[in-house]
């Protein structure tokens, strides 16, 4: 029992013993003052989430903190080891290269802040756009009976397709185009966020259309209908609130796909142009001499994995704290 | 009795052949094979200010029929008319501005409710659809609601999931209230609840339709507490209704053999009573009524079976002032006054 239900019943109390006091509805408190309570009860989401804000931080801040240019070479310092390899008397280490230098030279730390930031906007924006396709025809599929059938196929055929070798072909398809018309870096960017975004939602749209199929024999959404809620807003207040939970764990595994499927392109040399760093590729690059360079896959490959670890962790703990029974309300 | 002292003036609710059925797809190419008739040409009316009670058996369509009322399905035929509107064969968009005047209590409290959303914003959805009144109006007449079904206000903020099933089920009442409905269909809105609880819910609803002058179509398998509530009962059988009479000469004296066999079931609570009573044990299982058999629906288990009745099917006409039945054994009277359901 929390303070706060205590207090509440000492109200209660009050009023009970006292007929002439006004009965007043308590003042509403806000609702997500309670979903942060609970939130914070759950001891992982609450260290991802300042794990997350770190490493936001460390990509955002960090380039320019640091000073660094990730594209400089600097043939003398190449091969430089992570300041670590100093405590069992290793060779070549700077604390001016604390992550240690890659075989042209360029500052590792540098390349992990420049390459984070984009890893977590494709990341983030083809798990966005994923999610939205995907909650789209699921909703859309599940509800409508007279869609289900051609929007499910649809389903099947983008799963039915290899992704890796599509994306390739739009790769070499759009590349040019969309260079010229938002400039190399952005071009690319939107190109493998939508290509990344289009071909991973079906997972989503899939578990999506079960639950709507399911919930809107609820009798809840019958008592809407008996109300005379339309159809679209019987999906956004009484379906969409409760399918959350799916959409959520889909969300935060979709962000990891991304990241990685954005790796793989990088890994094919698809991604982004060569002097451009992002997790995947600083990864791609060091993998031919992993063998003698450990760090320079151990760094980018942390970086992933600890990112998607946080992100799964703070969907877990929102998908709980957004439901009302867990909340205990 | 209060049957005749408050003998209704003129129908709310006209029910006219109403049938509904449910496709059965099969086969490789899901074609339709035949249909579950829930619902298979009813008729009856429902008095303004009365309750009418609808008893059955489980799966005999009584949800099904309350719900079709209501045009929560779309019928498959037949004719539904709501204080002179025909609603049958509208659509749902026509059919909008006429919901406030119909309204439902479901039976599972439970899955009623939104799980995610608060008493507040459940009571006041209705309001949301059809007023236009601001955010503090419409807070004042949830508060209002909550006081007239006897939910203490302060539990407003609330979620579902913290009442127990009564008091959940009188947040569902509130709903249905919000919009000062004309009819209310309860569709066996005491069947999940404690026996204790039963008693309070059945006695707010009497209250309220004194208060509000509601009329109540009265869906359940609980024959003691139709017989409490309701004003005329009708019975139903594998879709059909096979006995529409006031409450009083109902009990007294069953016409129908379901009936008689079903009244027969009601426990006597006096055990000298009980014991002279004689019971009527129906033998078999009720036919799917995807396949209903041919005649009268209920020759299959009906102690006074005749030839006629595994041919015929019976008429339902009224053979008497005011009660309704569908059986060969009063059909010789003769079928001329075989009308609809006005008493």
């Amino acid at each position: 029992m929390t303070d706060r239900d205590i207090h509440a019943d000492a109200d209660n109390l009050l009023v009970a013993g006292d007929p002439t006091a006004p009965v007043k509805a308590v003042k509403a408190r806000n609702q997500w003052l309670d979903v942060w309570d609970q939130f914070k009860t759950h001891k992982g989401a609450v260290a991802s989430l300042l794990f997350l804000i770190f490493i936001a931080l460390f990509v955002l801040i960090g380039p320019w903190l640091w000073g660094l240019d990730p594209a400089a070479l600097d043939i003398r310092n190449k091969d430089v080891r992570p300041i670590v390899n100093a405590l069992w008397g290793a060779e070549k280490v700077s604390w001016a290269h604390p992550m240690g230098t890659d075989n042209l030279g360029r500052d590792l730390m540098a390349q992990i802040m420049q390459g984070g930031r984009i890893s977590l906007a494709v990341g983030a924006a083809a798990m966005i756009l994923a999610i939205l396709i995907g909650t789209f025809v699921g909703v859309i599929a599940g509800y409508f009976n007279r869609l289900d059938g051609i929007l499910m196929r649809l389903t099947d055929l983008f799963l039915a397709l290899p992704l890796l070798p599509l994306l390739l072909v739009m790769m070499l398809l759009f590349r040019d185009p969309l260079r010229s018309a938002f400039g190399p870096e952005q071009g690319i960017f939107i190109l493998i966020v939508t290509g990344i975004g289009i071909t991973s939602w079906m997972h989503t749209a899939r578990i999506v259309r079960g639950d709507v199929l399911a919930l809107k024999e609820r009798e809840y959404v019958l008592a809407a209908r008996s109300i005379g809620t339309p159809s679209r807003r019987i999906i956004t207040r009484h379906l969409l609130p409760n399918v959350l939970s799916p959409i959520m764990v889909s969300a935060t595994l979709g962000l990891a796909t991304a990241i990685i499927t954005e790796s793989a392109l990088s890994f094919l040399g698809l991604g982004f142009p060569p002097d451009f760093p992002t997790w995947g590729k600083i990864l791609a690059d060091s993998v031919p001499r992993m063998t003698a360079f450990p760090e320079r896959v151990i760094w980018p490959g942390l970086a992933i994995s600890l990112t998607v670890l946080a992100v799964n962790y703070i969907g877990d703990g929102l998908r709980d704290a957004l439901d009302p029974r867990i909340r205990g309300m | 009795m209060l049957d005749n002292a408050a003998k209704p003036s003129k129908p709310l609710v006209q029910v006219r052949d109403l049938q509904m059925h449910f496709p059965i797809y099969s086969g490789l190419f899901r074609r339709q094979t035949g249909a579950v008739k829930a619902v298979d040409g009813v008729t009856f009316d429902v008095m303004e200010g009365e309750t009418l009670g609808l008893v059955g058996e489980s799966g005999c369509g009584k949800s099904t029929c309350g719900r079709a009322i209501l045009r929560l399905y779309d019928i498959t035929g037949g004719e539904v008319a709501i204080d002179g509107a025909r609603i049958g064969k509208m659509s749902q968009g026509d059919l909008r501005p006429l919901r406030p005047a119909m309204q439902m209590v479901f039976q599972d409290p439970q899955a009623s409710l939104n799980p995610r959303m608060t008493v507040e914003a459940i009571i006041r959805e209705p309001l949301d659809e059809h007023t236009k009144l601001t955010a503090a109006e419409k807070e004042k007449k949830v508060g209002e609601l909550m006081d007239t079904v006897g939910l203490n206000r302060r539990f407003a903020k609330r979620y579902p999931h913290a009442f127990s099933g009564g008091q959940r089920q009188r947040i569902g009442i509130a709903r249905a209230l919000a919009l000062n409905p004309k009819f209310i269909v309860c569709d066996e809105p005491i069947a999940a609840l404690d026996v204790s609880i039963q008693a309070q819910v059945v006695n707010l609803l009497e209250d309220l339709q004194e208060q509000f002058g509601l009329t109540y179509l009265f869906i359940s398998h609980d024959l003691s507490m139709v017989r409490h509530i309701a004003t005329r009962i009708a019975v139903m059988y594998l879709g059909k209704v096979v006995e529409l009479a006031p409450r009083g000469p109902l009990y007294e004296e069953p016409l129908h053999p379901y009936t008689k066999a079903l009244l027969s079931a009601v426990p006597e609570p006096d055990p000298a009573l009980a014991q002279t009573r004689e019971r009527v044990v129906l033998q078999g299982d009720v036919p799917s009524p995807a396949n209903p058999p041919k005649g009268c629906n209920f020759c299959t288990r009906c102690p006074a079976v005749m030839d006629v009745c595994r041919q015929i099917e019976p008429t339902y006409q009224e053979v008497r002032p005011g009660r309704f039945v569908a059986c060969h054994l009063y059909e010789s009277t003769g079928t001329a006054d075989a009308t609809a359901g006005h008493p």
